[in-house]
């Protein structure tokens, strides 16, 4: 009887350890398959849709985007969400022009004060979420009109044109932004699945009153996601204002939307608790190939919004038929 | 009081239910005159609530007939028994707080013109109900959630006497009433007795009992174990009937060598909870804290390790002279007190996570290495407490939420052991598991014990405490109404001292 017992639990704990390359792909294969699927049909619909230059458009456009759903990831992991990204984003970008075009800074110290404005932006948020107790909706809500406001009071709501001072960091061509976000996935995903930080944050989205009782603050864990997401969005500013070569205080605007909508068609859940970066880049991808690849079909801006909304619904509902699946053989 | 009533409205005959591991009622006979206040005594799950419930609608029986008023009665939900004349006041208030008192009277049948209320009527209304239930000096539309939890209770009572009825249920109403609410509360009674309504009071306060009821009946375990008129029972003989005296007393366990005290709690203080409680558990020691439902164990355990800030007192570990600061749970943890919640699922437990990851969780230090998660340690150190605690599970890397109530708890105990505190506390942790699960931690308890930790062990259930402690507590309204060694114990005085306060309060 015991013998069996452990049996049992020798050979699930080898199934389990043997392989982990085909469950890490089983993962992510219902998101890459879909963006397959996407890639077919408008390789076929559209003529000149697998071209070079139109993926590196796609490629160049998704950068700041992917950078902040990185961000977006971990504060709806713990049951958060950040409404000031795109404002945040604006005023990081802001700081940047101005530091050069105005005070004439070199860049690697404009670009310390841009990544400075963002974590600031995600200190404030993170302190009156954890020390009020208030909901994240309410205090990023804030920060959403507050952000934008400093944004134009920087530039005075003009547009600081820097050139390719700052344009050096996007290279020509070169995919540079593109590379930087993918790495940051990467270690997103690690920090996220390999590290103490990122076991706490799931934790606290799970359960937050059970982490407290077992004798862990979740406040500092709250706060560090909320200034992890700062910092990611200071990043994506840098980039935009980079690819740009301008600094634009109306920059952004939507940008929290469209992150949380990549997050989420990537099965992040917005209770908190489960979600992964690297599906959250597919979402970002499979939102940008719909798009371009609707509008190289002719289709108007207004029906791409409707046939782009539709997705983000379809997708969730099939993300909870997918979980619902695999918990029906619990007693 | 009893001449004349001898019209019998309700019966039921041989009533049985059970809930998912639990037979709440065996079997049970009860019926209820016209004009009668029918009394409901046990212990805490003895099935006096779960009778009314049936009577009043709001559970289903499995077996069993009841009939009202001569005709056969089988509501179908409360408002059924509602339609019938048959109404019930809940332990639990039920009111909406941000609505007025008024509107919480009248909430089923706000009076309208076209939909729009009539503010002006309803207040009236509410006044002339108010007025009956001594809360005359309240204002109708001041919301409830501005009343203090003694005026909330009358205002759930009033809005029972508000319906017409015949038969009206009282669950528990005095538990936060203040003396002269009481007093009114039992004016109306008599009030309604006078129109001949039949009044189920269910209660914990034997001499109230004794005081408002015409018959009591006594149930145990499910089971009735008699019903006669008030005027043949004495409060002792209730409290006996209540415990039961053939049972014959079980010892699980050898007390061992009692060392040091490990952690001395001095005057502690919270709210109306938890009143000048002061006691010791020493290492090696496993000590039961009793009471009643509503005692205030679970407030005072919360209070020790932080999870609520106290008033005031002092907590001393291992005999220091300096009080411990313990303002969050995450200082108790660090003083080495461990408190495991009588809520596993809701509070003890990260149910979606894997076994491995709910074990590890306190110790995450102990498996990583400058940040990173070392999960190879983790699984070896996740299975070697499996295995220890014999957690039945396909492997560690199951979720949590997927084992037996039983096995949970042994995850949540796992996940304790890891972070090795002196003291633990235990909030009811047999809650609910089935009896081989309840054994195993049981010995669980007693391996601590003999490690020389000091174990706190709060329990519901006395024959189990009796079981496994070396000393009871016994706490009731609040306070420490008794600590009772192995040896000085029986049923009927640490019943005795769990009833003691309330009775105190009545007085």
């Amino acid at each position: 009887m015991a013998t069996t017992e452990n049996e049992r639990r020798a050979t699930s704990i080898e199934r389990r350890r043997l392989p982990s390359m085909p469950a890490f792909v089983a993962d992510y294969l219902g998101m890459a398959l879909a963006l397959a699927v996407l890639l077919v049909i408008f390789g076929l619909a559209a003529g000149n849709f697998f071209t070079l230059t139109n993926f590196r458009t796609i490629a160049n456009q998704v950068s700041d985007t992917t950078i902040v759903a990185v961000g977006m990831t971990f504060v709806l992991i713990i049951a958060g969400i950040d409404l000031s990204v795109g404002s945040v984003m604006a005023l990081a970008g802001a700081v940047l022009g101005t530091c050069m075009v105005r005070f004439g800074l070199p860049l690697p110290i404009a670009i310390a004060a841009c990544l400075a404005a963002g974590i600031v932006c995600g200190l404030a948020n993170g302190l009156v979420v954890t020390r009020w107790r208030l909901p994240p909706f309410i205090v990023t809500l804030g920060m959403l009109e507050i952000a934008r406001g400093a944004a134009h009071l920087v530039t005075d709501s003009q547009t600081k044109y820097i050139g390719s001072a700052v344009g050096v960091i996007a290279g020509r061509g070169l995919l540079i932004p593109f590379i930087v976000a993918v790495i940051i996935v990467i270690l997103g995903q690690l920090v996220l699945s390999r590290t103490v930080f990122g076991r706490y944050i799931v934790a606290v989205g799970t359960n937050e009153e059970a982490v407290r009782l077992s004798g862990i603050d979740p406040r500092p864990i709250k706060l560090g996601v909320f200034v992890l997401c700062g910092f990611l969005t200071a990043i994506a500013a840098v980039i935009s204002t980079a690819r740009m070569e301008a600094a634009d205080p109306n920059a952004g605007a939507g940008l929290e939307l469209r992150a949380i909508a990549a997050v989420v068609i990537g099965g992040t859940s917005l209770m908190g608790g489960r979600g992964s970066v690297v599906s959250s880049f597919f979402g970002v991808l499979i939102i940008a190939v719909l798009e371009a690849g609707l509008s190289q079909m002719g289709v108007g801006e207004p029906t791409k919004r409707v046939i782009t909304g539709c997705v983000i619904i379809a997708a969730v509902i099939l993300d909870q038929y997918r979980h619902r699946i695999r918990k029906t053989p619990k007693p | 009081m009893e001449a004349g009533s001898t019209e019998t409205i309700l019966t039921a005959r041989g009533i049985s239910k059970s809930f998912p591991g639990v037979q709440a009622l065996s079997g049970v006979d009860f019926d209820l005159r016209a004009g009668e206040v029918h009394a409901l005594v046990g212990e805490n799950g003895a099935g006096k609530s779960t009778l009314a419930c049936i009577i009043a609608g709001v559970a289903k029986q499995d077996t069993g007939q009841m009939e009202l008023g001569g005709q056969p009665y089988s509501p179908a939900s409360r408002a059924d028994a509602e339609a019938r004349g048959v109404r019930m006041v809940m332990q639990e208030l039920h009111l909406i707080a941000n609505l007025t008192v008024a509107e919480n009277i009248f909430i089923e049948k706000l009076p309208n013109r076209f939909g729009i209320v009539d503010y002006g009527k309803l207040n009236g209304a509410a006044i002339q109900i108010m007025e009956q239930v001594g809360l005359a000096d309240i204002d109708p539309a001041t919301a409830v959630s501005s009343l203090g939890i003694g005026q909330q209770q009358m205002v759930e009572i009033a809005a029972g006497l508000s319906r017409q009825c015949r038969i009206l249920a009282l669950d528990e109403p005095t538990a936060s009433l203040t003396d002269k609410e009481i007093e009114l509360l039992f004016y109306q009674i008599k009030r309604l007795k006078a129109d001949r309504v039949g009044i189920i009071y269910i209660s914990h306060r034997i001499e109230e009992v004794m005081h408002i009821a015409d018959r009591v009946t006594v149930l145990r375990d499910g089971r009735l174990i008699s019903a006669r008129p008030t005027h043949r029972l004495t409060s002792n003989g209730i409290i006996n009937m209540m415990v039961g005296r053939d049972l014959e007393q079980v010892q699980l366990r050898h007390a061992g060598e009692v060392g040091p005290v490990a952690l001395s709690v001095q005057g502690l203080n919270l709210g109306d909870k938890v009143r000048d409680v002061s006691f010791e558990v020493h290492r090696g020691e496993i000590l039961g804290v009793a009471g009643l439902m509503g005692s205030g164990r679970t407030e005072t355990m919360r209070a020790i390790f932080g999870a609520d800030r106290a008033d005031s007192g002092s907590v001393y570990l291992s005999g220091d002279t300096q009080a411990a600061q313990i303002t969050s749970p995450r200082d108790a943890v660090r003083s080495g007190i461990a408190f495991l919640t009588e809520d596993r699922k809701g509070q003890g437990l990260l149910l979606p996570m894997a076994i491995r990851k709910n074990i590890s969780l306190m110790r995450l230090d102990d498996v990583s290495r400058f940040g990173w998660m070392d999960e190879s340690r983790e699984r070896s150190v996740a299975d070697r407490q499996a295995e220890a605690l014999s957690i039945r599970c396909s492997s560690t890397e199951q979720s949590a939420a997927e084992l037996s109530g039983g096995n949970q708890q042994k995850v949540v105990i796992a996940k304790w052991l890891y972070r090795d505190c002196d003291v633990l506390i235990f909030d009811e942790p047999t809650k609910g598991i089935d009896v081989g699960a309840k054994f195993e931690i049981y010995n669980q308890l007693g391996k601590l014990a003999e490690k020389g930790k000091a174990i706190i062990f709060v329990s519901s259930d006395l024959k189990e405490l009796m079981a496994v402690c070396d000393r009871i507590m016994v706490m009731s309204a609040g306070t420490v109404a008794g600590i009772f060694d192995r040896d000085r114990w029986s049923r009927q005085k640490i019943m005795a001292a769990a009833l003691s306060g309330s009775v105190a309060d009545s007085v």
